[in-house]
């Protein structure tokens, strides 16, 4: 499934790419293996498996370009180069995560870094996103603004409504379909008459295209062009990233089920793991080494511990903060 | 010093605020038509362009959550709606994203979001085209809701809610809109959650919203014939909503009248009432009484609308229901 051809990225790039994805699954892996002490007291929707959408789009952005995302957030925050300490902390629904623990794993944040905020609403950030692109258009910046959004989300209206928007006004604003399959315990197959979220939007006058949602340089090439368009006043674009949640809906199981999917279907994906693949692209194509990934790992668990270990003994928010922030 | 109407005070606040904050634009259905929007929004579009003045698609959930994410990207969009009936379509952009963004990203966003909203009513207008929802909107913590009772508040509460950095919801009533007033033409603001005495009197207290103002106001004056001193509170917001002055109002006069322009059923007169009950029982000479909509819709035909909407004269009825001239009298 992986381009045989190395591609036009350099090769940093390629091992950041790699490394951001890592990132994601080794610190998931951590939640899972941590999930037992039930301390983490929030609902946790595992981005498993769609590592190469949230890194693959990130790489195409700048820190000022915006993204707002859904309650499956970890990804979209931890790829964008949100704060890990404050990430744990908000776990552990601490003072110091980055909602102040008032948010929890569907409400994260960190503006310094542009994720604007994960909303757990349906579809809900997506009409969000179309206005910081209208902002961006009013105040002549060459920003752009993403909306990661499920396949259930492309059930809602607000999609539509903002798709013609977006294309009314030609906004600088990039959509995100990461189609996984699933929309909570509902299929996409019993959900939608047509396979088809890329041509709704061409029928607003928006560009679709489908890519690999697994495969990370897909992801950012698709993301590089939209994003080229956006920023020279071309207007928004859709991606539908076709992905696969390995997870099951919400928490650690798996969602074996009848009505869901089996164990073969699961092992089918994950054999198609975004990570293990592009591990085995960058080894045959000499840009990464065994020694080298050991040692982003390696890294990558020290930070991870360091994480825990400020969520962990950072303090409960006081009673104070019960009424803060509910204006500004 | 000038007279001008209620809906001209609302345009020029407007027209002062974007002359002063490059940030702020209006959008809405037909904002930039001739008619602008009962004449609100009136050579806006002239003014400003149709980059900062300008009409959208009949898409109210989205584009509520439009204005909320310009609001996040450092705007401050005035979204208006002709009819506030049509807000319900944006009930999830109104209630689960902009009243919970501060709350729920712990601080770090914020939403300085004003949206208009127009009560219609009468001529038939019937079920949809006639309701108020400050109730509905001041039960969502996060959203503040104001509504402006004449001209001179109009224009420095709408000055305020545009500078302010939270969602606001800004209630004006059809029937207020030829009402003039004295307007200083140089920009002032209002705070939110400071209510005003209408009228001062020392009997009663009636706290009356929006248009019901006007009627509270021919109240009194009859009232007043039959030896009944009336005072009326306009709170000007129904969230935050000024208890102060309310309760200091019915510490003298120990009576109270809530008239309001939306159902009384789970609506602010409920509010007021329970409030009022709960921490100041002890001043009460008499129950509370309230008038407002009966738990029905809104009717089309005039003679069920005379039925359904109160006036002056169930003003006045709540009023002799709770306090006799002759007991005045004695207490003097």
């Amino acid at each position: 499934m992986m381009k045989k051809e190395k591609p036009n990225i350099p090769d940093e790039k390629l091992v950041d790419m790699y490394e951001n994805m890592l990132k994601i699954r080794l610190v998931e892996e951590k939640l899972i293996e941590l999930h037992p002490e039930q301390l983490m007291k929030s609902p946790h929707h595992y981005y498993n498996g769609q590592e190469a959408v949230a890194v693959g789009v990130s790489a195409a952005l700048t820190k000022n370009d915006y993204v707002f995302s859904n309650h499956r957030s970890h990804g979209h925050y931890i790829a964008k180069g949100g704060d890990l300490n404050k990430f744990i902390a908000e776990m552990y629904c601490k003072i110091d995560g980055c909602s102040r623990g008032k948010g929890g794993s569907m409400h994260l944040i960190d503006t310094t870094v542009g994720h604007m905020g994960s909303s757990a609403i349906v579809s809900g950030n997506i009409p969000i996103a179309a206005g910081a692109g209208l902002a961006f258009k009013m105040q002549n910046k060459k920003n752009v603004s993403i909306s990661y959004f499920g396949d259930g989300a492309a059930d809602e209206g607000a999609l539509y409504e903002s798709l013609n928007f977006a294309a009314l006004k030609k906004l600088p604003v990039i959509f995100i379909c990461e189609n996984n399959f699933f929309a909570s315990f509902s299929k996409v197959a019993a959900r939608q008459a047509l396979e088809n979220i890329p041509g709704r939007a061409e029928s607003f006058g928006v560009p679709g295209k489908r890519v690999n949602g697994n495969d990370v340089i897909e992801v950012y090439n698709a993301t590089k062009e939209a994003v080229k368009r956006a920023r020279n006043g071309k207007g928004p674009t859709l991606i539908e990233t076709v992905t696969y949640r390995v997870k099951g809906h919400c928490g650690t199981g798996d969602d074996i089920d009848p009505k869901l999917r089996t164990k073969e279907e699961l092992e089918s994906w994950e054999k198609k793991c975004p990570i293990k693949n592009f591990k085995k692209f960058l080894m045959d194509n000499n840009i990464l080494t065994e020694q080298q990934d050991k040692q982003i790992g390696k890294k990558l668990q020290d930070q991870i511990e360091k994480a825990v270990e400020f969520g962990r003994t950072s303090p409960l928010p006081g009673k104070d903060e019960l009424f803060k922030d509910v204006f500004n | 010093m000038r007279k001008i109407s209620y809906n001209d005070a609302i345009r020029e606040a407007t027209k002062q605020s974007m002359e002063e904050d490059d940030s702020v634009f209006v959008y809405g259905e037909g904002v930039d038509f001739a008619t602008g929007v009962f004449g609100i929004a009136l050579d806006l579009a002239k003014n400003f362009g149709d980059e900062r003045v300008f009409d959208m698609p009949m898409s109210e959930n989205a584009m509520t959550g439009v204005g909320i994410g310009a609001a996040i990207a450092g705007m401050r969009p005035i979204m208006v709606h002709q009819r506030i009936d049509f807000m319900l379509l944006a009930l999830d952009q109104i209630a689960n994203h902009a009243a919970k963004a501060c709350y729920m990203w712990g601080g770090e966003s914020c939403v300085p979001f004003v949206t208009r909203a127009i009560v219609g009513r009468g001529w038939g207008q019937g079920a949809q085209h006639s309701q108020s929802f400050h109730s509905i909107f001041a039960h969502f913590p996060g959203l503040k809701v104001v509504l402006p009772s004449n001209a001179y508040d109009a224009k420095g509460l709408l000055i305020q809610s545009i500078r302010d950095n939270n969602p606001i919801i800004f209630v004006e009533h059809k029937f207020l809109f030829n009402q003039e007033e004295e307007v200083p033409e140089e920009m002032y603001t209002i705070p939110l959650g400071k209510g005003r005495v209408v009228r001062e009197g020392n009997d009663i207290t009636v706290v009356a919203y929006s248009q019901m103002i006007l009627e509270a106001e021919k109240a009194a004056e009859e009232l007043s014939h039959n030896g009944i001193d009336v005072e009326i509170i306009d709170p000007r917001t129904s969230y935050p909503l000024d208890e102060k002055i309310i309760a200091d109002s019915v510490k003298k006069t120990g009576r109270l009248v809530i008239a309001d322009i939306d159902w009384l059923y789970c609506g602010i007169s409920a509010e007021i009432s329970a409030l009022i009950s709960d921490k100041y029982f002890d001043y009460l000479k008499a129950p509370i009484k309230r008038v407002g909509l009966p738990h029905t819709t809104h009717p089309c035909s005039y003679s069920l609308e005379d039925v359904f909407y109160p006036d002056k004269d169930t003003i006045i009825t709540s009023v002799n229901e709770i306090i006799k001239p002759q007991v005045v009298e004695n207490e003097r």
